[in-house]
C-alpha cells in the first residue's frame, strides 16, 4: 500500500510531546486564556467595541495553544500532510467567513444591522 | 514509541510486524481522521458565518446580553476544557499500557462531557421556555444551529466513548483499540477548540 505519509521511524517529537507535563501546561494557558476574556466582559472593563478584539484575538491565541499542547501539532516532516491539509482549512474557512460577511454587509443594505442609513 | 507522543505522526504504539495489516492501517488512519476534522471544521466555519450574518436580526426579540448568563456558560466551557486534559491524561495512561488508568480517565471525561451536554439542554429548554426559541429571530436560528451543531458533535463523542468501553473491555489495550483511542483524542481536542470559537464569538462578544 502506497500510504500518503512515510511514517518517519520513531522521529524526535516523541518525548517532547505529549507527557503530562506538556498537557498540564497547555492546561494551565488555556485556564488563563478562558479566564481572561470572560473577566473582560462579566466585570465590564472596557467598552464593548474594543472588548470585542481582545477577546478575538485570545481566542485565536488559545486556539494556537490547544493545537500545539493537546493536538500535538508541530512542523516535524511526519505531520507534512496533516499540516498541509491545515492550511488549505484556514484558506478556506477564511474564504467562507470573511467572504460571506463581505458580500452580506454589501448586498443588501437591509440585511445586517448597522448597515442602514438610519443606524 | 508511545502512542500519545506524536499522535499526528501516525506513529504507533509498538511497531512490530506481528499484525501487518492493523500496522499499515494505523499508520495512515490518523491522517485520514484527521482530514475528516478539517472538513468537519469547514462545516463549521459555515455555520459560524451563517451566525455572523444574522446576529444582529433579532426580529423585536431578545439580543444575547439579555439572554446570555455568562457565570453559567463559564461552567460550561471549564468542564470541556477540563475533559480535555483528563482525555490528555488517558492517553497518557494508553502509552504506559495501564488499562484501569485508562479507564479512570475515560469515565471521568465521559461524566464530564455529559455534564456539559447535560447543562446545554437545559440553557436550550430554558431559552425555549421563555419564548426564545430558534424561531423567534434570526439570531437565535443562527444560535441554535451553531450551538447545536456543536452539542450533536460532543454527543457523538459521548457515544463514541461508550463504544469504546466495550472494546477495551472486550479486548483491551490493543493496537487497533489504541487507534481508536487516538482518533477520539483528537476529536475530543477537536471539540474544545470549536468551542473557544462559540464562546468567544456567542457568547462573550454577544454579552459585550
Amino acid at each position: 500500500m502506497n500510504a500518503p505519509v512515510q511514517n518517519p521511524p520513531h522521529d524526535d517529537g516523541g518525548a517532547s510531546h505529549g507527557s503530562a507535563k506538556s498537557y498540564l501546561i497547555g492546561f494551565a494557558l488555556a485556564v488563563i486564556l478562558t479566564v481572561i476574556p470572560f473577566g473582560l466582559v462579566m466585570g465590564h472593563v472596557m467598552p464593548a467595541a474594543s472588548v470585542v478584539p481582545v477577546v478575538a484575538a485570545l481566542g485565536l491565541v488559545q486556539i494556537a495553544v490547544h493545537l500545539v499542547f493537546f493536538l500535538h501539532m508541530n512542523t516535524s516532516s511526519g505531520q507534512l500532510w496533516n499540516n498541509a491539509a491545515f492550511v488549505f482549512t484556514l484558506v478556506i474557512v477564511g474564504i467562507l467567513v470573511l467572504g460571506s460577511l463581505w458580500i452580506m454587509y454589501h448586498l443588501n443594505m437591509n440585511m445586517m444591522p448597522g448597515m442602514m442609513p438610519s443606524d | 514509541m508511545n502512542i500519545h507522543t506524536a499522535p499526528l505522526d501516525g506513529t504507533l504504539v509498538g511497531h512490530g510486524d506481528d499484525h501487518g495489516e492493523t500496522h499499515s492501517e494505523a499508520g495512515k488512519t490518523p491522517l485520514g481522521f484527521w482530514i475528516y476534522l478539517m472538513s468537519d471544521c469547514i462545516l463549521f466555519a459555515s455555520v459560524f458565518a451563517g451566525f455572523a450574518v444574522v446576529r444582529g436580526n433579532l426580529a423585536g426579540g431578545p439580543n444575547g446580553r439579555e439572554l446570555f448568563e455568562l457565570n453559567y456558560v463559564a461552567i460550561e466551557t471549564a468542564l470541556l476544557l477540563i475533559s480535555s486534559l483528563t482525555y490528555g491524561l488517558a492517553m497518557i495512561a494508553v502509552g504506559q499500557n495501564k488499562l484501569k488508568a485508562v479507564y479512570g480517565w475515560l469515565a471521568l471525561t465521559f461524566l464530564l462531557g455529559l455534564g456539559f451536554i447535560g447543562m446545554e439542554i437545559n440553557e436550550f429548554a430554558k431559552l425555549i421556555a421563555e419564548g426564545a426559541g430558534p424561531g423567534r429571530s434570526a439570531f437565535l436560528s443562527g444560535f441554535f444551529t451553531l450551538v447545536g451543531t456543536h452539542g450533536l458533535h460532543v454527543s457523538a463523542g459521548l457515544i463514541w466513548m461508550g463504544v469504546m468501553f466495550a472494546h477495551l473491555a472486550r479486548r483491551g489495550l490493543n493496537e487497533i483499540n489504541q487507534t481508536r483511542l487516538l482518533l477520539l483524542s483528537l476529536f475530543w481536542h477537536f471539540l474544545d477548540i470549536i468551542w473557544i470559537g462559540v464562546f468567544s464569538i456567542v457568547y462573550l462578544m454577544g454579552a459585550a
